[in-house]
């Protein structure tokens, strides 16, 4: 051991300190060396955790300038354009940040790139941990927790969006008076109770602030930390190869290798978003204009994860009831802004548990799927992004419509048709791609890899010669799990009697079918045993070239096999030196 | 040795080096690894960053007390930006992203790159454990007499559930009544409008002689008093209710209004705030009478009553009954006949 430098003296005193105190030493001992394994897709989840940790600290820099008050003011800052107009005190706040607080700006760009980073970051991590399956047992609550804190996020992004008070994020807010409004039974009180009265009142801006800067943060905090808590208790997920298992793993070691990585990382990711905030500008809330609920531009886009919702609104045709001329059912907005959602975001939350139950799964799983080789799962996700992007479209048919020379109307009526077809289009799409890797898989294992070598036979057969796959792609392919559908039920069991959950056993027989009963199987040992012996022998019909490469340069060709100095002449010779072999 | 402790620790990583311990995988040395000169170049790197990084912090604080926060600079690409802001995230931007990269280079060039092994262990507690707290709560019930004591138990458990009644229930004055006590649904029923009252332009508040709209023409309006009602009630409710636009059309392109006679010379008045969820429609095409919503492509057709013609708003652009007063001004007759704006449940 090295002698210990002033510094690491007094560090150690520190932690021996500490350690008295509350115990800590017991926990570095444990955690120093902890292992974290390794892949480019585990970034996901961090860029979400540090895009989030910049919103924190742009955050607040952003409550010492910004002035959460409706009260009306007249704008004397150093945008000329608005110069003497009677605005909000907070829009005339945003663009005082934006104008007159030098780094204002740059904060203001950087706290709304690293907000959509955040949301980005949250959707692309939720769908690799969908679709390598980690959500499996033991990892379901964060699933939940997951789901939770991207809802969150949308909510945190909004209500971020509409503080300024331009013309812009007033006309979002108006669109979500216009659905609170919609709800049945307790929409117009509540809306009434939001709002301090009608829209737009006097208070939602300062009653917005107080949701956005403490109660949705407080949350997304709090659960942020049970989220890593988890995973570090739980351990990461790994990918399969070689020597990784469901009982190990295999990566790196905390201190120092992930220390430097997952730290270097979030000051890459801070950095690249100071860059954006500095190069690229974001939400000019000084183009659009003080908020007047009787003013709107053309084209007005939400951020875009609100595109779906806004989306979902546009293509919904205008269905209405009127209930004995007394009450109103809006299913025009209810649908698109409150049930379709509603089930997107349910049907998420409940989706681990689902696949748990169909499949009778009750093992804990560390290592995780390859998206193939659960073509039913792998379906529904590109189903259900598929779902989420026609909406997507749908929330930029103004925009589309203009670039494109298309009319609002065919848009509009190609995406009502489009989110029943093509959905479930992809789904079996993605499920023959799945079986087909899965084909691919196994005869890889059997057969090799095509290697580009044409050999000719001594007897004029032209064959490729297969070679074994690597180690790495063996234990990767290996590592999937193959998975007998549920059997039926049965109605009554040998003594005759009833069995009263037949029907429930059977809907999970019959889902179990559904997700297992193509799947490829891997093939057993024996057969790899003989697939091993084959590939052997056809690489063996090489060696004779082999033998000679070193030999001698080719220099002719005879009647279309190599020839090498020395190489038997005639067939006849070839095959009597191959028997030999 | 803990299960925590990884199998291969570091420490042994030197004489594995060459070779992973993780299976029978040849892995490959690094330039670093072998080249004592390849590693003093990394280091300089390593080090050339972190300083550069220096470098840029202070290049910040200097860019933050001399740039002239009004000016302007052209970057090829970015086009016309603020100098201020432009100097300041490159500077800050670089400054951060220099440390990341520093940090990670230094972990694949000069930390140890073979992977280690670390066993999982059980998540679920071992069976002493379970009866050990199954014992503990046994024991905690027996003593408190949580079981026993059923009036107290029953008791607490309501006390429990109905106080955070009391934390809820103040959330109701979010909102209180103006006089009268009139209810939601009745507020969003009413406008600003009534017969007589004066119909002038926004936002330069000029009363409109019907021969100041031509035939095609289209105007945002307001009632008279709808700045001073703001000016009393500090906010733009009123506004959004209110909000009309007039078009003028000839009286024989008017295939239905919503009341007989509503238009005046073949103006007609309808509300600008859309039925479907109330943004302002802003969008009017004169060849054919129809007004479009921008939010969500509504469309309404102003000859023909303001139906509903595209788009997912329900309810018909609700029209206001016009005339004109003594001195020839566009004024309302009455308020509009059904709510303006947005459905809600209690509309009918």
């Amino acid at each position: 051991m090295s002698e210990a430098s002033t510094i690491e003296k007094a560090g150690g005193g520190v932690a021996t300190y500490v350690d008295q105190r509350v115990g800590s030493n017991k926990f570095l001992a444990r955690n120093l060396g902890k292992v974290f394994p390794d892949h480019w897709s585990f970034m996901l989840g961090e860029i979400a955790l540090y895009s989030f940790i910049v919103v924190l600290i742009t955050g607040t820099f952003l409550t010492f300038f910004y002035k959460p008050s409706m009260i009306e003011v007249v704008y004397d800052g150093s945008y000329v354009p608005l110069k003497g107009i009677l605005m909000s005190e907070a829009y005339a706040s945003s663009l005082d940040i934006s104008f007159d607080i030098r780094g204002g700006l740059l904060i203001r760009q950087m706290h709304h790139w690293a907000a959509l980073i955040f949301i980005a970051a949250m959707a692309v991590h939720m769908f690799r941990v969908f679709f390598t399956g980690a959500f499996r047992k033991p990892r379901e609550f964060n699933w939940l927790i997951g789901v939770v804190l991207v809802t969150l996020g949308l909510i945190a992004g909004f209500s971020g969006y509409s503080l300024p008070d331009d013309l812009l994020s007033g006309t979002g807010l108006q669109i979500t008076r216009g659905i609170a409004q919609a709800v049945p039974i307790i929409g117009t009180w509540a809306t009434f109770l939001i709002f301090d009265g009608q829209f737009p009142g006097n208070d939602f801006i300062s009653r917005l602030y107080s949701v956005h800067i403490l109660l949705v943060p407080g949350l997304i905090l709090a659960l942020v930390t049970v989220h890593l808590m988890l995973v570090w208790t739980q351990k990461h997920t790994q990918f399969p190869g070689p020597g990784r298992t469901n009982e190990n793993v295999v990566g790196y070691p905390l201190m120092p290798v992930y220390m430097a990585k997952a730290g270097g990382f979030f000051f890459i990711v801070f950095g690249i978003i100071a860059l954006i905030g500095g190069l690229v500008t974001i939400n000019p809330i000084w183009i659009f204009g003080p908020f007047m609920p009787d003013q709107v531009s053309a084209g007005s886009q939400p951020d875009w994860y609100m595109g779906f919702l806004d989306g979902a609104l546009r293509m919904m045709p205008n269905w209405e009831t009127n209930l004995f001329d007394w009450w109103t059912i809006s299913w025009n907005i209810l649908i698109p802004a409150v049930i379709v959602p509603g089930i997107l975001f349910t049907g998420l939350a409940l989706y681990p548990f689902i696949e748990a139950w169909v499949t009778g799964d009750k093992k804990e799983h560390h290592l995780l799927d390859r998206p193939r080789n659960n073509p039913t799962r792998t379906g529904f996700g590109v189903m259900a992004i598929t779902f989420y992007g026609l909406l997507w479209i749908g929330g930029g048919n103004d925009i589309i419509a203009t670039s494109f020379d298309l009319t609002i109307n065919s848009i509009t009526w190609f995406l009502r048709i489009a989110i029943f077809v093509i959905p479930p289009i992809m789904f079996v799409v993605t499920r023959r791609i799945c079986l087909g890797l899965q084909r691919r898989d196994r005869d890889k294992l059997l057969h090799g890899y095509e290697s580009g070598r044409i050999l000719r036979l001594p007897h004029g057969e032209f064959i490729e010669v297969h070679e074994p796959i690597s180690i790495k792609d063996k234990a990767v392919i290996m590592s999937k799990t193959d998975i007998t559908p549920l059997p039926a039920p049965e109605r009554r069991d040998a003594a005759g009697v009833r069995n009263k959950r037949f029907h429930l056993q059977n809907v999970q027989h019959k889902l179990s079918g559904f997700f297992y009963a193509e799947n490829i199987a891997k093939p057993s040992a024996a057969e790899i045993e003989a697939a091993e012996h084959h590939l052997a022998h056809e690489v063996a019909l090489e060696a004779p070239l082999h033998a000679y490469e070193d030999a001698d340069q080719i220099d002719t060709f005879h009647g279309g096999v190599l020839h090498h100095p020395g190489m038997p002449q005639t067939n006849a010779e070839q095959m009597a030196e191959r028997t030999q072999h | 040795m803990s299960d925590l402790t990884p199998n291969d620790s570091h420490a042994n990583a030197p004489e594995r080096l060459g070779y992973s311990p993780v299976a029978d995988v040849p892995h490959a040395l690094r330039m670093a690894d072998t080249d004592p000169k390849a590693a003093r170049r990394a280091e300089r790197q390593i080090a050339g960053m972190f300083m550069l990084s220096m470098l840029l912090t202070i290049a910040f604080v200097v860019g933050y007390m001399t740039i002239d926060k009004t000016s302007i600079i052209y970057i090829p690409v970015f086009g016309d930006v603020g100098t201020s802001t432009f100097v300041l995230g490159l500077t800050l931007g670089a400054a951060i992203f220099l440390i990341g990269a520093g940090a990670i280079q230094w972990a694949k060039k000069l930390m140890p790159d073979v992977e280690v092994v670390q066993d999982r262990h059980d998540l679920a507690s071992p069976a002493s454990a379970d009866q050990e707290a199954l014992a503990n709560y046994e024991r905690g019930k027996s003593e408190s007499g949580f079981a026993r004591f059923k009036l107290i138990r029953r008791t607490l458990i309501g006390a429990l559930v109905l106080f955070p009644i009391a934390l809820l229930i103040p959330l109701r004055d979010l909102w209180t009544a103006p006089a009268g006590s009139p209810s939601p649904a009745d507020l969003l029923s009413v406008t600003l409008w009534h017969d007589g009252l004066r119909i002038v332009t926004d936002p330069s508040l000029m009363p409109i002689k019907p021969e100041d709209l031509p035939i095609g023409g289209l105007v945002s309006a307001i009632p008279e008093d709808l700045e001073e009602v703001q000016e009393l009630e500090g906010n733009m409710n009123a506004r959004t209710k209110a909000a009309i636009i007039l078009v003028r059309m000839d009286p024989s392109d008017i295939r239905a209004q919503q009341g007989d006679g509503w238009d005046y010379q073949g103006i007609v008045a309808y509300s600008k705030i859309c039925t479907h969820v109330g943004c302002p429609t802003a969008l009017y095409e004169q060849r054919t009478h129809h007004l479009l919503c921008p939010c969500h492509q509504s469309t309404f057709d102003l000859a023909d009553a303001g139906n509903v013609v595209f788009g997912p708003a329900a309810r018909r652009m609700p029209q206001l009954p016009i005339g004109v007063d003594e001195e020839g001004f566009l004024v309302a007759r009455s308020d509009f006949a059904e709510p303006v704006g947005p459905s809600f449940w209690e509309r009918g």
